[in-house]
């Protein structure tokens, strides 16, 4: 079991992406936002559980469903809901949208909508570290479905002939879309890709806080000691569907309720009470994010559009006439 | 150190403008197939003697993993690196596209400009040496399409090596475009210090009753042409686009505006290409002063052909220039 104020660093990661996730759903259900959704309730504490193990300097190459990688890397919650809603005070001014945040000041460098593009891209931030001996390590995260597309395997081949401080976690919530892995994926396990490509593999339980604190921890320090890559599996799951609004047709009923039946949160929040840390304290981390994404979700609201002229900036390094 | 010679080969002329930038910056770092010296400095040898100059760790063989390596370069470009990747062929850039169009030309965009990808794409193209369907097409309109990227092709050793140096110095994803069967042609030898910018053609010969607006190989071929049509007493004016995407707009009108003519040529099939959206602004621009429709000259509507008697039908040609020049004169 991890120690006290690690799970209890792990639990205020993984509450606020649980909250945060909660709200979105519940302001784009009542037409406050209209945007396209990646939930991200049941996968939790893979995220908060990596990020606690590497510092705010690492990077970090996420998708379009990070929602939980960018908040437990700790893009604070106003920037990253304003971008959510399209406004000026986005992280990106507006342009990018939920599929593509950059934060470079909290280390999150590219969020790809393209799965398995962010592999290659991780590759490059490693070779810049290894380049500099800065002692960065960086955080790759896609899906179980990345494992099927090309880049997934030119990158991790790649990263472990240079032996590049990279960390690929792969969330495996069982579903490409809305295929199960069993239908497309030749290999029982997403880790024996990795030993086939040659590098260092582990499978954890993902949503087991001090597992994956131990497995993330552990591929921190081999990538910091220039031992090269790991690629992590992550055993989790997704409770609401590839996009918000999809019902999760094809997910068997028994199987969801399964998952239902291990959900992370409550499961971290007992181990902390078990902890002998007290309800009243564990309120006030949920009281203390409840207000963060309250704030947050009101200056989203309110925050004014970029103007329209935006669009000929940031294209290239000079604004492009009109 | 031997006296410099007073003309170089292209290929020559890219490997001093590589050697050059990595000197002046040590963030200049090379990546591709079998570009270090161990593996013979590049299938053409256009990287010949930088890794034994700079090291292994700056100048990186890769695996044969298009993607991979240009995700290299866009991961590096990010954090502060200018990376060079090496694409063999420009047709293996195919393999490549996700990373070059959605991550390395929007990455700016996307991140409202936190982010920018100064990477540099060398690759080398060209028909007309029996390479065939896939070693050889001329790609430059579907990346010129592309807001974010910038697409460049030399025309003399002189300018590969002020553009290429450019194009490394630049903050923007730069495609630069070598051509193969010029590579070991020579032409005179640029200074040390010669810098072609990036967005700004060049009149190699000035002309007064039509202007031929072109770029890369298809500069020598309209030089022969204007000399020809020279000694007939038809004045061409030749205009070298050195940057394609975005082309100089203000000298092309300039020329045209003068010649009241205008040929557009290139090597790239002629349906769809640069040619259009040049020809285009032309109209839209001086339709009015034209003494005819501007005119195109372009390879045929079919995979480059291997067979030498059907590629050379095939082919863009100075025959087909001189032809589209008699054309529009009338």
């Amino acid at each position: 079991m991890a120690d006290k104020d690690v799970l209890i660093d792990i639990f205020t990661r993984a509450d606020l992406i649980m909250q945060s996730d909660i709200k979105f759903r519940k302001m784009i259900g009542a037409g406050q936002l209209q945007i396209v959704y990646y939930p991200v309730r049941g996968q939790e504490v893979v995220s908060a559980a990596m990020m606690a193990a590497v510092n705010q300097e690492d990077y970090l190459v996420t998708i379009y469903r990070g929602l939980h990688d960018q908040l437990a890397k700790g893009i604070p919650s106003k920037d990253l809901w304003a971008e959510f809603a399209g406004k000026m005070a986005g992280t990106c001014k507006g342009k990018g949208g939920p599929m593509h945040i950059t934060h470079p000041e909290t280390g999150v460098m590219v969020t790809t909508g393209i799965v398995g593009s962010g592999i290659p891209i991780a590759n490059g931030l490693g070779l810049a570290s290894q380049l500099e001996k800065d002692g960065k390590v960086t955080v790759c995260c896609f899906g179980d479905g990345a494992s099927n597309i090309g880049a997934f395997h030119e990158g991790l081949n790649m990263a472990q002939i240079w032996k590049l401080p990279v960390i690929f976690l792969c969330q495996n919530n069982h579903y490409g879309e809305h295929t199960h892995m069993r239908d497309t994926t030749g290999s029982e396990t997403i880790k024996q890709r990795g030993d086939g490509l040659g590098l260092r593999s582990v499978r954890v339980n993902g949503n087991d806080a001090s597992e994956m604190y131990a497995a993330a921890k552990e591929a921190v320090e081999y990538a910091r000691a220039g031992n090269g890559p790991t690629l992590i599996e992550a055993m989790t799951f997704r409770f609401h569907g590839h996009l918000l609004g999809d019902t999760s047709h094809y997910i068997p009923e028994e199987e969801m309720e399964q998952a239902l039946k291990d959900d992370p949160m409550p499961i971290l929040r007992q181990q902390l009470l078990d902890m002998q840390i007290s309800e009243t304290d564990i309120a006030a981390i949920e009281a203390k994010n409840a207000a963060t994404i309250e704030e947050a979700a009101q200056f989203a609201l309110d925050a004014p559009y970029p103007p329209g002229d935006e669009y000929r900036i940031d294209v290239l390094d000079v604004e492009i006439a009109a | 150190m031997s006296e410099k010679p007073a003309e170089i080969m292209f290929a020559q002329a890219c490997n001093m403008a590589m050697n050059k930038a990595m000197a002046d910056d040590d963030k200049v770092i090379l990546l591709g197939e079998d570009i270090a010296d161990e593996q013979g400095g590049g299938v053409f040898k256009v990287t010949a003697g930088l890794s034994a100059q700079y090291g292994t760790d700056r100048v990186r063989s890769t695996p044969i993993s298009e993607q991979a390596i240009v995700g290299a370069a866009v991961g590096s470009a990010l954090v502060g690196y200018r990376p060079v990747a090496e694409i063999m062929l420009m047709n293996f850039i195919t393999v490549a596209m996700d990373q070059i169009v959605n991550h390395a030309a929007k990455l700016r965009f996307m991140s409202g400009g936190q982010t920018s990808v100064p990477l540099t794409i060398r690759t080398t193209t060209g028909a007309g040496t029996g390479l065939g369907g896939q070693h050889s097409d001329m790609l430059e309109a579907w990346l010129a399409h592309v807001p974010g990227l910038k697409v460049v092709a030399a025309s003399n050793p002189a300018d590969a090596y002020g553009l290429l140096y450019s194009s490394i110095m630049d903050d923007n994803p730069v495609i630069f475009i070598e051509n193969t069967p010029t590579y070991f042609t020579k032409g005179p030898a640029p200074a040390p210090d010669h810098v072609v910018p990036l967005g700004k053609a060049s009149i190699p010969r000035e002309g007064t009753d039509v202007s031929l607006i072109t770029y890369g190989r298809g500069v020598g071929a309209s030089h022969a042409v204007a000399e020809k049509l020279a000694s007939e007493g038809i004045s061409c004016e030749v205009v070298d686009l050195r940057t394609i995407a975005p082309f100089d707009e203000e000298t092309v009108l300039k020329s045209v505006a003068k010649t009241k003519a205008a040929v557009v040529v290139h090597e790239a099939v002629k349906n769809f290409g640069t040619g259009a959206e040049i020809s285009s602004r032309i109209h839209e621009e001086l339709f009015s002063e034209l003494k005819a429709p501007v005119g195109r000259v372009g390879s045929g509507y079919a995979p480059v052909p291997f067979s030498p008697a059907i590629e050379k039908a095939w082919m863009f040609s100075e025959d087909d220039i001189e032809r589209e020049i008699r054309k529009i004169l009338g």
